[in-house]
């Protein structure tokens, strides 16, 4: 039988401890395909956030380090401009970039950083029991909203893509999300072309993934990738937000 | 005098700027606070000139990131703050010292706590010996007490910071980093990416087998195996690294115990003392940590009384303390927010405790 389909190379054989349903399994292969593709893993670093994928080192093959919570882009920094020929990326949840991190991520961004960030929004702190996170929707239950989101209470969700876009250093935002097979292949290709903007040095380039926590959004795996579909897109839309 | 000899007149903030240049440092990343300014200028300006990377960061949890990220791939880096920017970096020293990864950070520090003044001072004594961030480690720290030791022993700190791959600190205060003394500024060693000598930096898998940086152990004991080895580490820094200076010891009635600008003024206040005839000595620790023990509980043997001078409320006298074991009399004298102590109010206390 031909092997249609088969998970990246780059990705190790570890059993992960991503709960089921969850997005981070699919992103985690897309940026390894990505990278294979591009012939560029023997000179890629990755930065690992802290969040649900503190771990992602356990699954990838990539030369990584930790950032503390919310440094990545300023270690992505020091290890850019230190050796400028590697191909670095950030892979950041939205607690860790649009929260503790927002003045890295800010600064990076608007100095030019040619670096490639993974920004994996799925509106919880998931690492930490699913408490509300800077991307939490108006009226989203969480552990410490547990009567939804209040723009009264809670302020309201951080557009942190749609911020970033007006800075001049950045030449590239897109919002996708993996919540259905077409859906992943246009993230595989926002993060190819993420990648591709820096091995052309264009600049700061970001992939906001909008992904799947079913156990912290209290639903099933398929009611995630349908309330996806039939509610935060409509709310959070999804398409290029910049490019140059 | 032949130009091998010769001197330049440089503050301290520059010469440690100039001497991290001529160790092979090739990253600074920095955020503007006073009164270490002038270390951040002079990067700014000469860093590119050596063909290194000079960033003016966001904020001081971003600089030390950033110099995270250079010692991640290998770079010799170093960032430098005063005692409010140097509080904020501890975050980033303890994942230095939790990943291995050496680094050094110079703190000039100042009148505290909190915003406290510009001032000079030696407040953040606990701070700087005691790991200063969260959990359960050590930096080395090295204290000089004049520009030509800035040279000297930034030289050396990025020598330990590689050799033990940990953070080292460099503790000054305003007055060491806005002096300008003569300093003989000596050859550098010839620049070679010193990735290419630490097989641990990462450089892209080339081999199948990732390389990983990581503080992060959580598995059953996997932590306690990890600071262990840490442990390790420290423990034969505390037996090969100790330096201190040491005058008058076996001779004297009083020994001065002081750091920093404070053993300057009390040197001079020895040298004054011996002249009336007075048996003052001085011990001068040179690290703070690992600190000398062994040379303070030899004089305390010989029953001599120590007088512990610092411009804070009694922080390193703790250390003299532990050192002297209740075997001798430890005195203190100290002048704290910012203020210097005075030379006639040193010999004062001399005198007190001799009575």
């Amino acid at each position: 039988m031909k092997e249609i389909y088969k998970k990246s190379n780059i990705l190790t054989d570890a059993i992960t401890h991503y709960c089921p349903g969850c997005g981070h399994g699919i992103i985690h292969n897309l940026v390894c395909e990505v990278v294979e593709e591009l012939g560029i893993m023997e000179k890629t670093i990755a930065i690992a956030p802290v969040g649900c994928a503190v771990l992602a080192y356990d699954y990838w093959k990539f030369d990584t380090t930790e950032a503390a919570h919310g440094r990545p882009l300023a270690v992505a920094t020091g290890i850019k401009r230190a050796r400028p020929e590697l191909i670095v990326f950030t892979y950041q949840g939205d607690g860790d970039l649009a929260a503790i991190g927002t003045a890295e991520t800010v600064h990076a961004a608007n100095r030019g950083e040619n670096v490639t960030v993974i920004f994996v929004n799925n509106g919880v702190y998931g690492m930490t029991g699913g408490q509300m996170a800077p991307t939490t929707l108006l009226s989203q239950k969480t552990a410490t909203c547990i009567n939804g989101r209040n723009a009264k209470r809670d302020g309201y969700p951080l557009k942190v893509s749609e911020m970033l876009a007006v800075l001049d250093g950045v030449c590239y935002i897109e919002r996708t999300s993996v919540h259905n097979p077409g859906a992943v292949i246009k993230t595989k290709k926002a993060i190819k072309k993420a990648f591709q903007n820096q091995i052309e040095k264009k600049g700061f380039s970001m992939v906001e993934v909008i992904s799947q926590c079913p156990t912290y959004w209290g639903l099933s795996p398929v009611e995630a990738v349908e309330k996806i579909e039939k509610d935060i897109i409509k709310k959070v839309p999804l398409g290029v937000i910049k490019d140059v | 005098m032949s130009d091998k000899d010769k001197k330049v007149l440089i503050t301290g903030n520059e010469v440690i700027a100039e001497a991290a240049i001529r160790a092979g440092c090739r990253f600074y990343a920095g955020y503007p606070i006073t009164p270490q300014n002038e270390l951040t200028a002079y990067m700014s300006r000469h860093m590119p000139e050596a063909g290194g990377v000079f960033i003016q960061a966001e904020s001081e949890l971003a600089a030390i990131s950033m110099v995270f990220g250079a010692a991640c791939v290998g770079e010799r880096a170093l960032t430098s703050s005063s005692s409010p920017g140097i509080s904020l970096k501890q975050e980033g020293i303890s994942y230095l010292a939790g990943c291995r990864l050496p680094a050094v950070i110079v703190n000039m520090s100042r009148g505290g706590p909190g915003l406290g003044n510009i001032a000079p001072g030696q407040a953040d004594y606990f701070q700087s010996t005691r790991g200063g961030g969260h959990g359960d480690y050590r930096t080395i720290v090295l204290a000089p007490n004049c520009g030509q030791e800035f040279f000297d022993l930034t030289r050396l700190a990025f020598d330990l910071a590689d050799e033990y791959r940990m953070p080292v600190l460099i503790l000054g205060d305003g007055v060491l980093g806005q002096m300008a003394e003569p300093v003989k500024l000596k050859p550098g060693i010839k620049y070679e990416p010193a990735h290419q000598k630490k097989e641990w930096a990462l450089t892209g898998n080339k081999t199948g087998k990732p390389k990983i940086i990581r503080s992060l152990y959580l598995g059953q004991g996997v932590l306690e195996k990890h600071n262990l080895e840490l442990k390790k580490l420290y423990d034969k820094i505390e037996q090969e690294d100790v330096r201190s200076e040491s005058f008058y010891v076996d001779d004297s009635e009083v020994v001065l115990v002081a750091f920093g600008i404070s053993s300057r003024i009390c040197k001079k206040v020895m040298q004054e003392a011996r002249k009336e005839g007075v048996k003052v000595g001085m011990i001068r620790p040179i690290t703070l940590w690992p600190y000398p023990y062994e040379i303070i509980s030899r004089a305390a043997a010989k029953k001599v009384k120590f007088l512990v001078v610092e411009m804070n409320m009694g922080q390193m006298i703790e250390d003299v303390k532990l050192a002297v074991g209740g075997k001798a009399e430890v005195h203190f004298y100290g002048r704290t927010g910012g203020e210097m102590p005075q030379e006639k109010d040193i010999m004062e206390k001399i005198k007190q405790v001799i009575k």
